[in-house]
């Protein structure tokens, strides 16, 4: 391929389309399905740098599963899959829709990206500690925490868990193994690697799973994470979710006009995969490939997963600001629930209208839970967490200054 | 008992520690086989083997992000900033994450870290070994700020830190690593081992956070001093003749306003003294809550003496360093008002 360069100045990336233009993926290498190899989990990294460069890809064009990386599922857990993948767009879904209501201020889904975290879970074991970011809720829905849980952190209500501190969308379960999400970009990403590293201390078989979108790879903390794994070969996931787009700036942007975001790894001495993010098999594979590795000491992987963020960045986003309104359609690597259903059809053990049916059983699911959850209170009316409480939890024991101002509120 | 200078103390805190708790974990820059640049983890991995005392690479971002991460493990890390003027690549990892796990996760989450670091100045360090942070920290709830002014009370500080739930910010006066240091620079340095807060219990015990002491007892001002200028204080009573109250607040965050209440509603004066610079310091704040909290009992207004707001000069060090004359003047404008 070649860069548009500018004759004077600072070369400043530009996205090969912009809102007016039509969609334009032409400069994406797209390897065919099954066309890379799967190295032994004791692998050099020096010996499979190949794979920082390249996709791997298990459902081809067909919807059938080939090649070496096919994790070969049973149906049952296809179909578990599938359904956890539409369970996670419905719930996007209805939670947009109470967002546009007023219901709640904020909302974030991750249409197009359900694989990533869905797969990503069941390939895990359910004790291993997973470092989201604000948006991997397939890891909640896949670990099947209830939907009003996670609805009711949305609405800030009464039965809050996170008692109403915290904007919609980061939630916090460690129960489910689903690690506390922060608004400061790239944070945990490091943090994840200090849990791995206590995890191995006390020769826990547990691992830790960490996410980070491809924009917020340019935090220090990125680079931290990957320094301190590679330093102490922590057993660790480290995937980077390659979705183009941070918020309105493309990958270029962050870095990755001249190479891959998995090649960062390299430089580490860390094992690095590329993986076609939208083939729930790639990414169920890789991830079985990671843990494998990790918790037989052999240290940390990298994982790049190359997506498509279908929609805009939040609901405080317009993306035909800065993107074609064409480019979710053009993306040459489909639609993860639509993949998946193709290929289990082909097995032979999935229908179109039991994917109706699905479709319509899960949005009565996600009605109720709304249901449910709105009777516990929304942002704009009904019940709420006890405003006394914002005192609470800062320190374990509340300091005398807080009790002070306590008082002072009137609460 | 054992006459301990103040690093020594230190390392005995880490060392009951590590003792003590399997979850207790340490590392920083050279903290490990070499034992600090400072010495303060000298022996300790030898002691416990290199999974529990290691060194780290030189990000300081990436030491409190990874001790966040191994207190939500369940570990409960006691890392090193090196000097405390390079704890800012670590602000993210602060007052983003650790200061606020507990309170954004409902309780779910906390980091139970120590986050040790020296600092302060009068060692001519210049501008990236001198400095005095704390007003920074202070200012983040959810944090707590530790710093000691004598060897008893830094290593059951730092006892009190490392078992506390909460993340603590342990600053280190390196000044007094070695000897009560008041601010007389052109006097020979005395060691620790002269001063009565040297004798040290060699096992387990807690000076608990949020409790000043007492320094010097006295009618006719209240000094309100930490770290170094404990020892500033007290040379500025004793050459002054002034018969100053001294406390050493030794916690910031949370702060002892009951001992300092008592002393100002006594003495109806008050100076307060920190190396820092001066505006948005801590002693902005003592100032408002004396005002606050004694505007009744006050005969003078709250005086403060403190570094000036200025990057910290290397051969400036002694018209920067807030002294004892700096200290008794402020002292005696205060009390003849």
């Amino acid at each position: 391929m070649t860069y548009p360069r500018n004759d004077h100045g600072i070369h400043v990336p530009m996205p090969n389309a912009r809102p007016g233009d039509s969609a334009d993926f032409s400069h994406h290498a797209i390897p065919p399905a099954g066309s890379v190899p799967m190295p032994p989990v004791d692998v050099a990294p020096a010996d499979i740098h190949g794979h920082a460069f390249t996709l791997i890809r298990v459902l081809d064009e067909d919807g059938n599963a080939v090649g070496p990386w096919n994790p070969g599922l049973s149906v049952e857990t296809l179909r578990q899959g599938l359904r956890s993948m539409m369970l996670t767009r419905a719930y996007d879904a209805r939670m947009v829709r109470v967002q546009r209501q007023g219901k709640t201020s904020f909302y974030m889904k991750c249409t197009g990206e359900e694989a990533v975290a869905v797969a990503a879970a069941m390939a895990l074991d359910r004790g291993d500690m997973c470092f989201p970011t604000y948006r991997q809720q397939g890891l909640l829905v896949a670990r099947d925490w209830p939907l009003v849980d996670m609805m009711n952190q949305v609405y800030s209500n009464s039965r809050d868990r996170l008692k109403g501190r915290q904007m919609p969308v980061f939630y916090s379960s460690r129960e489910a193994g689903f690690f506390s999400i922060s608004g400061n970009l790239g944070t945990q990403y490091s943090q994840s690697v200090g849990w791995a590293m206590g995890a191995a201390a006390d020769g826990d078989p547990r691992i830790a799973a960490a996410w980070i979108g491809e924009g917020a790879t340019a935090e220090g903390d990125f680079h931290h994470a990957l320094t301190f794994a590679s330093v102490y070969q922590a057993p660790v996931i480290l995937n980077i979710v390659n979705n183009q787009w941070a918020i309105s700036s493309f990958s270029g942007i962050a870095g990755g006009e001249r190479t891959t975001f998995a090649a960062r790894g390299l430089a580490f001495g860390i094992p690095a995969l590329r993986a076609d993010g939208n083939d729930f098999l790639a990414v169920h594979a890789v991830t079985s490939w990671a843990a494998q590795r990790a918790r037989q000491g052999l240290g940390p992987t990298l994982i790049e997963l190359f997506t498509y963020r279908a929609e805009g960045h939040s609901t405080s986003d317009d993306p035909s600001k800065y993107r074609p309104g064409s480019e979710a359609q053009a993306w040459p690597l489909g639609d993860p629930i639509e993949r998946l259903k193709t290929h289990l059809i082909n097995l032979g053990a999935w229908s179109q209208a039991e994917h109706d049916d699905l479709a319509k059983a899960l949005d009565d699911e996600v009605r109720a839970a709304g249901k449910e959850s709105e009777s516990y209170g929304t942002l704009s009316g009904g019940d709420r967490p006890a405003p006394s409480t914002m005192f609470d939890d800062v320190y374990k024991d509340m300091p005398a200054h807080l009790v002070a101002q306590r008082s002072q509120a009137g609460l | 008992m054992a006459a301990m200078n103040m690093i020594e103390a230190i390392n005995s805190a880490m060392d009951v520690a590590l003792e003590r708790d399997r979850a207790v974990t340490i590392f920083g820059q050279d903290v490990g086989y070499f034992g600090g640049v400072f010495r303060a983890t000298d022996g300790l991995q030898k002691k416990y083997g290199a999974s529990r005392v290691f060194d780290a690479p030189i990000t300081e971002g990436g030491i409190v992000a990874v001790a966040v991460g191994m207190g939500a493990y369940g570990k409960r890390p006691v890392v090193e900033i090196q000097f405390a003027d390079y704890i800012y690549p670590a602000a993210d990892q602060l007052i983003s994450e650790a200061a606020r796990m507990r309170y954004r996760t409902g309780g779910e989450w906390w980091s139970p870290i120590t986050v040790r670091s020296p600092y302060g100045g009068g060692i001519y360090g210049g501008q990236t070994h001198s400095q005095s942070p704390e007003g920074i920290f202070t200012h983040v709830a959810g944090l707590k700020t530790v710093i000691p002014s004598n060897p008893y009370d830094a290593k059951g500080l730092l006892l009190a830190a490392i078992e506390d739930d909460d993340p603590v910010l342990f600053f280190e006066p390196k000044r007094l690593y070695n000897g009560p240091f008041d601010g007389h620079h052109d006097r020979p340095v005395r060691p620790w081992a002269k001063h009565p807060a040297s004798e040290v219990p060699e096992g387990h015990y807690i000076v608990p956070l949020g409790k000043a002491a007492v320094a010097r007892e006295g009618t006719a001002v209240t000094v309100l001093a930490y770290g170094t200028m404990v020892h500033v204080a007290l040379a500025a009573a004793e050459d002054s003749g002034i018969d100053a109250e001294i406390l050493d607040l030794r916690t910031l965050v949370p702060l002892d306003l009951e001992a300092i209440k008592a002393s100002v509603q006594k003495t109806g004066r008050c100076v307060v003294i920190h190396e820092a610079t001066r505006t948005c310091g801590f002693g902005a704040e003592l100032a408002a809550l004396v005002q606050e909290h004694c505007f009744f009992e006050l005969e003078a207004p709250v005086e403060r003496v403190t570094g000036w707001d200025t990057p910290y000069p290397h051969a400036f060090e002694w018209e920067y360093f807030p002294g004892p004359k700096r200290l008794a003047e402020a002292m005696r404008r205060t009390i003849e008002i």
